[in-house]
């Protein structure tokens, strides 16, 4: 059995070359970058060559960028820092309703606080129009912040253009990349964001480390108080090891990118013709063209999610879904929700997101088997036998 | 997660299928919820000489329908109906919390079809009587977020599955206790 694992977003394997970066920062390298001692000074130069070399990946001045625990983290500093240091402007904060579950439970805290927050949908295939936004600014909207890919149907989001919208009228403009950051150019000067999330785990680095970049100029109200870490917005002894992995993987991104992007997302469009092709009342969400280069997600129609996940697992692939029984809460996701989609289809979810070394024996294994998956399931659920028995009887 | 025993229900479920002719059928669950169950009896001398089933739903909803199959075969209907959600869990070694619902589920759908036989036989309305749930001659249902019985007026708990509840002041419906967005509107939960 060859295996094959499809779900980089939840967890992929450190990069052999950032984890031999790492590996001396832990017991050897042990100092505390705050120490003024040689050790300490160590650990700080560590820090210091990890923001350059994410701030080549990301295109940004060193000094914008601040280390934080994972992409959760830079979203809950962003949509609550940004907010708060710039209220005097307004309290209205704008999201899209396929926000990462991050950001949309940062804006119910302000909501708390007093402030406004407005939801602007998308379309059927996972796009929030700039018009859309445009349409909801008010002159007290202090912030808005859309996303840069979406990681649960791979749409990319037109942010420059948001961006642009936002910048135009004076309004802060975050945007949620951890999806995005390693696996697609992000270029922070050229999208004109003033703030911008990433998490490492996403591009061959550590569990644990994140960043926000934020534009010089821009004031933020941290989260975590305390000692002066990154420069004061940041306390907190860094997290050098997984820092340094961050930087690392950066530097491997922005150098391999290009190639391993092609790559990849040659095997996600055999991937997904391959499935629409075996089976029948399948539907791939999101967006087909515009979307991240190692993800594929589907609907697949009268069966439950969690049951596929289980079924595939069990012969070596491992996927993830977006189903109510998939998830701890049973709640259906909120992005296949607010893109429209019938909830009993929404049901089907299954995603996958593609590894760097994924190869194209594991791409036919998975073509192999899933049908099967399927079939098996179909035929104990009694949506499917309902609707063979309606397409009997329209076409007699 | 899931106990060895669930694992192999679901990989090789008992009694998957239809019976045609059956002579009770029970439908819980609805297909927005993520589980929905069909049972299908077929009753000889009061006892159950056929049961089927078919499922669109996770892997516990599958396993709990292919055990309740299993252990319901053979029983007679009043042994049938004392099935309790509880035993299901336990012979399956045990369920997640938040699986617990299915194996509600399970037994439910098994009553439903006993009850509908039952109610054939009595020559009342087969809907009437097959319906085991009190509530559900209110014209506006709501349903509990995580079983799907059917709710009473401001219920604080679902009599099924015993999920604490709120009541969402927006549009009405019920959500688990704890949740801080209303699950059908979107509106904040207090």
């Amino acid at each position: 059995m060859p295996g094959f694992y499809a779900d980089k977003q939840a967890a992929a394997p450190v990069r052999p070359e950032v984890l031999e970066a790492m590996l001396p920062f832990f017991s050897q390298d042990f100092g505390n970058p705050q120490s003024l001692h040689s050790a300490g000074q160590k650990a700080s130069q560590a820090l210091l060559k990890a923001r350059e070399q994410l701030a080549g990946l990301i295109n940004c001045r060193p000094d914008e960028i601040i280390f934080v625990s994972s992409g959760s983290e830079a979203n809950n500093l962003a949509l609550k820092g940004l907010a708060l240091a710039n209220q005097a402007r307004g309290q209205r904060v704008v999201v899209s309703a396929i926000e990462h579950i991050s950001v949309l439970r940062a804006t119910r805290f302000l909501e708390k606080l007093g402030f406004k927050i407005a939801q602007v949908p998308v379309d059927g295939l996972g796009l929030v129009s700039p018009e859309k936004v445009a349409e909801v600014l008010t002159p007290d909207t202090v912030l808005v912040s859309v996303m840069m890919a979406n990681s649960e149907v791979g749409t990319i989001e037109p942010v420059a253009e948001i961006a642009r919208l936002c910048q135009s009228r004076g309004i802060i403009f975050h945007s949620d990349a951890v999806a995005a950051v390693g696996n697609i150019p992000v270029d922070v000067s050229a999208l004109g964001v003033n703030a911008l999330s990433l998490a490492a785990d996403q591009f061959g680095g550590p569990k644990g480390a994140g960043a926000l970049f934020l534009k010089k100029g821009t004031k933020i109200t941290p989260l975590i108080d305390g000692g002066v870490q990154e420069s004061n917005r940041r306390a907190g002894t860094e997290n050098v090891p997984a820092i340094v992995g961050l930087g690392q993987a950066a530097e491997l991104a922005a150098r391999e990118m290009s190639e391993k992007s092609a790559r990849l997302s040659r095997l996600r469009d055999r991937l997904i013709a391959g499935v629409l092709g075996r089976l029948d009342e399948v539907i791939l969400t999101g967006h087909p063209v515009n979307r991240l280069p190692h993800h594929a997600s589907f609907c697949v129609k009268y069966v439950e999610g969690e049951a596929m996940l289980l079924g595939l697992d069990i012969n070596g692939i491992q996927v993830a879904s977006g189903s109510a029984c998939t998830s701890r809460s049973l709640r259906t996701s909120h992005v296949l929700t607010a893109m429209g989609l019938d909830p009993a289809v929404a049901q089907g979810s299954l995603v996958l997101t593609l590894l760097d070394e994924t190869s194209d024996e594991q791409v036919d294994y998975f073509l192999e088997n899933f049908p099967q998956v399927v079939k098996r399931l179909r035929e104990m659920s009694p949506l499917y036998t309902k609707y063979l028995q309606e397409k009997k009887d329209v076409h007699g | 997660m899931y106990t060895d025993k669930v694992m192999e229900h679901f990989m090789h479920p008992r009694n998957v299928g239809t019976i045609p002719e059956a002579d009770g059928v029970g439908e819980v669950g609805n297909p927005v919820c993520g589980d929905m169950m069909t049972f299908y009896i077929k009753v000889k001398d009061g006892r159950l000489e056929d049961v089927k089933f078919q499922t669109f739903g996770c892997g516990a909803a599958i396993a709990v329908s292919s055990l309740v199959s299993e252990m319901a075969k053979g029983k007679t209907l009043e042994e049938a109906l004392k099935i309790t959600n509880e035993q299901v869990a336990e012979e399956l070694g045990g369920l997640p919390p938040h699986k617990m619902h299915c194996s509600n589920l399970g037994a439910d759908a098994l009553h439903k079809a006993i009850e509908n036989y039952l109610s054939k036989m009595s020559g009342q309305q087969a809907d009437k009587a097959g319906e085991s749930n009190p509530a559900a001659s209110q014209d506006e249902h709501f349903h509990c977020p995580f079983c799907d019985f059917i709710l009473p007026e401001n219920a604080q708990l679902c009599a099924r599955c015993q999920v604490k509840l709120i009541r969402c002041e927006h549009c009405g419906e019920y959500n688990r206790e704890g949740e801080e967005t209303c699950g059908h509107c979107g509106a904040g939960l207090v």
